[in-house]
């Protein structure tokens, strides 16, 4: 019987997928829900959650730190996105130029998205540091006196060294783009050479239109890590105790001191609900604005 | 076809390309390599120093690694030999559950014909859009609830419920296999199972060194998990013990402590250098279509 075998091809189907759903079921949408109640209660964790209707939602707006931790990483995503981007795809354009030894300089590159983060937040601790670091050590050698960095108390300073930190394991992406590059079509650049482009004209006119999407996808993975960013700022704060650490606070910082520190699971829950409601609309923004600016090929 | 076919540079944008690439792999190879420097000074030398990367005298290298290493990894306050054991032990179950969850999920997607698997699959695919800090908070509780805190299960068992990129790349993976093969084992009387056991798996390799190699690089890299679900410090990862090690009382010296955060990348370089074909075609999925 037809409809048989198809109940049973129907029912296997769901059976080879139930690890996912189970899984997505346990660690995914029962949280969800769980966190999307205790959004609207007090639940300091020892004790039973309590109702307090929008409360945590309208705590938001005056909370001071709220807003500072948003604004820090609202400000991180919009410079770091364009920065790692138009770093990433220069370095692939020059890596794809076909010089000698691009393997070797690609491994570079990629080497320091092998670092784990905690060993990297380490290392930037140590190169950024005020008196001794690498990097305040060879500006003086130049006659410059060096900032801060983290521990600047001007907020500039503390960005641009987060900033710094992440344009550096830019190699991940790199080494996508010279693999979408190496798929371009050669045919395209030798039309270019008859219409007589130089090699930036062609990378601008032929090279980025041509790998758009994946240029979409990799701005669209950039963003939401830039707006979860934790680790490397923890650990700099964790490190230098007192004074200048609140520039550290970015948002996932500050939603895990309110869940974990502070025992505010119902805040720390509203302002999760926040974070993903911002991540969709700015994924969402994104797809929209690069409609007229991605090529599909053959689409 | 391809950018074989590209216009080679002229002398001097050869002579451009290569010096901006000469400076910029140096820039995004110094902080590593400061890092080893570093390890191999005696403790004023690595603070006062200076920006040469050799310790003064240069000969006493040596004799600081064979000082330096041991004193981190025998540290009596700051455990790291039980650190790495308790990162293997997570590694290896969270690996083998989310390679093997994994590839049945996929398969389900890639070979079976079910009612909502379209749906179900765009589900997937639309997880990946959501930040892990998002649930951390909830999903202590969850894990709480389970009696899970202070064990080391929520950082493995979810692993054996399948991840959604990687179920994405072998499901693209297993498309990819012609069907015929399988239809053909259908017909002999093969299972689904004897299906995606003596067929799929074989033939997918590639791609589940891919989703093995990624995942393990992922468990090694998380800081954010075991800082929530661990609370014993004896059960702390290398990551966790890492920044443990940085915080204890009394400023670790700069040495020890870049030394404790080169022992803890060896690791990962040594699987790079090995394993360095399957990391790039993990990281195009072109490059998995063989």
């Amino acid at each position: 019987m037809r409809s048989h075998a198809m109940l049973r091809e129907n029912a296997m189907g769901w059976l080879w997928i139930s690890p996912w759903i189970v899984g997505f079921l346990a660690f995914l949408l029962v949280p969800m829900v769980l966190s999307f109640y205790y959004s609207f209660t007090d639940y300091p964790l020892m004790e039973p959650p309590l109702w307090v209707g929008m409360g945590n939602y309208l705590r938001m707006f005056g909370d001071d730190k709220f807003i500072s931790s948003a604004g820090r990483t609202l400000v991180y995503a919009a410079l770091a996105v364009p920065l790692s981007t138009v770093v990433a795809l220069v370095i692939a354009g020059l890596l794809s130029t076909r010089v000698r030894l691009a393997g070797i300089y690609q491994a570079a590159v990629f080497i320091p998205t092998l670092v784990p983060m905690a060993a990297s937040g380490m290392v930037w601790l140590w190169l950024f540091n005020a008196q001794y670091g690498f990097i305040n050590l060879l500006l003086a050698k130049v006659g410059i006196q060096g900032p801060g960095w983290f521990t600047d108390a001007r907020p500039a300073w503390s960005m641009a060294s987060i900033l710094i930190v992440g344009l550096w394991g830019v190699g991940q992406a790199v080494v996508v783009y010279v693999a979408a590059m190496h798929e371009v079509p050669g045919s395209l650049y030798e039309a270019a050479d008859l219409d007589g482009m130089g090699p930036v004209r062609k990378f601008l006119n032929v090279t980025l239109p041509m790998i758009s999407p994946v240029i979409l996808l990799n701005v669209v993975t950039l963003l939401i890590g830039a707006v979860q960013l934790f680790t490397v700022p923890f650990i700099v704060r964790a490190a230098t105790p007192g004074g200048q650490t609140s520039t550290m606070t970015f948002y996932s910082v500050y939603m895990f001191d309110n869940a974990f520190v502070y025992g505010q699971m119902g805040y720390a829950c509203a302002m999760a609900w926040v974070q993903l409601v911002v991540v969709l609309i700015l994924t969402g923004l994104t797809f929209l604005a690069s409609k007229k600016l991605v090529h599909y090929r053959g689409a | 076809m391809k950018s074989e076919q590209r216009k080679p540079l002229s002398l001097s944008g050869t002579i451009l390309v290569t010096v901006s690439l000469v400076v910029i792999a140096a820039m995004f190879l110094t902080p590593v390599v400061w890092m080893a420097c570093t390890s191999m000074k005696s403790p004023t030398d690595a603070a006062q120093g200076g920006i040469s990367p050799l310790p003064n005298p240069a000969s006493a290298a040596l004799e600081n690694i064979v000082h330096n290493y041991p004193e981190v990894w025998n540290d009596p306050s700051i455990t790291f030999p039980i650190y790495l054991r308790n990162t293997l032990i997570i590694a290896v179950l969270s690996v083998t559950g989310m390679v093997l969850s994994s590839a049945v999920v996929a398969y389900g997607f890639a070979r079976l014909n079910f009612k909502g698997r379209g749906p179900m699959f765009v589900v997937v695919l639309a997880t990946m859009m959501i930040p892990f800090p998002v649930v951390m908070a909830p999903l202590y509780l969850v894990f709480r609830e389970l009696g899970w805190i202070g064990t080391l299960r929520p950082l493995w068992v979810p692993a054996w419920f399948g991840g959604a990129f990687n179920i994405f790349l072998l499901r693209q993976f297993f498309m990819g296999i012609p069907k015929e093969l399988d239809e053909a084992a259908r017909i002999d009387g093969c299972s689904h199972f004897g299906v995606f056991w003596r067929i799929i798996l074989p033939l997918s390799k590639p791609a589940l060194a891919v989703v093995a190699l990624f995942h393990f690089m992922y468990v090694w890299n998380d800081f954010l998990g075991p800082l929530i679900f661990l609370t014993h410090r004896d059960d702390f990862t290398l990551a966790l013990g890492l920044q443990l090690y940085q915080s204890k009382a009394g400023n670790t010296p700069w040495n020890l402590l870049m030394a404790a955060s080169t022992m803890v990348t060896i690791p990962v370089l040594v699987l790079y250098v090995l394993a360095q074909r399957t990391f790039v075609q993990g990281m195009s999925a072109d490059g998995l279509k063989e």
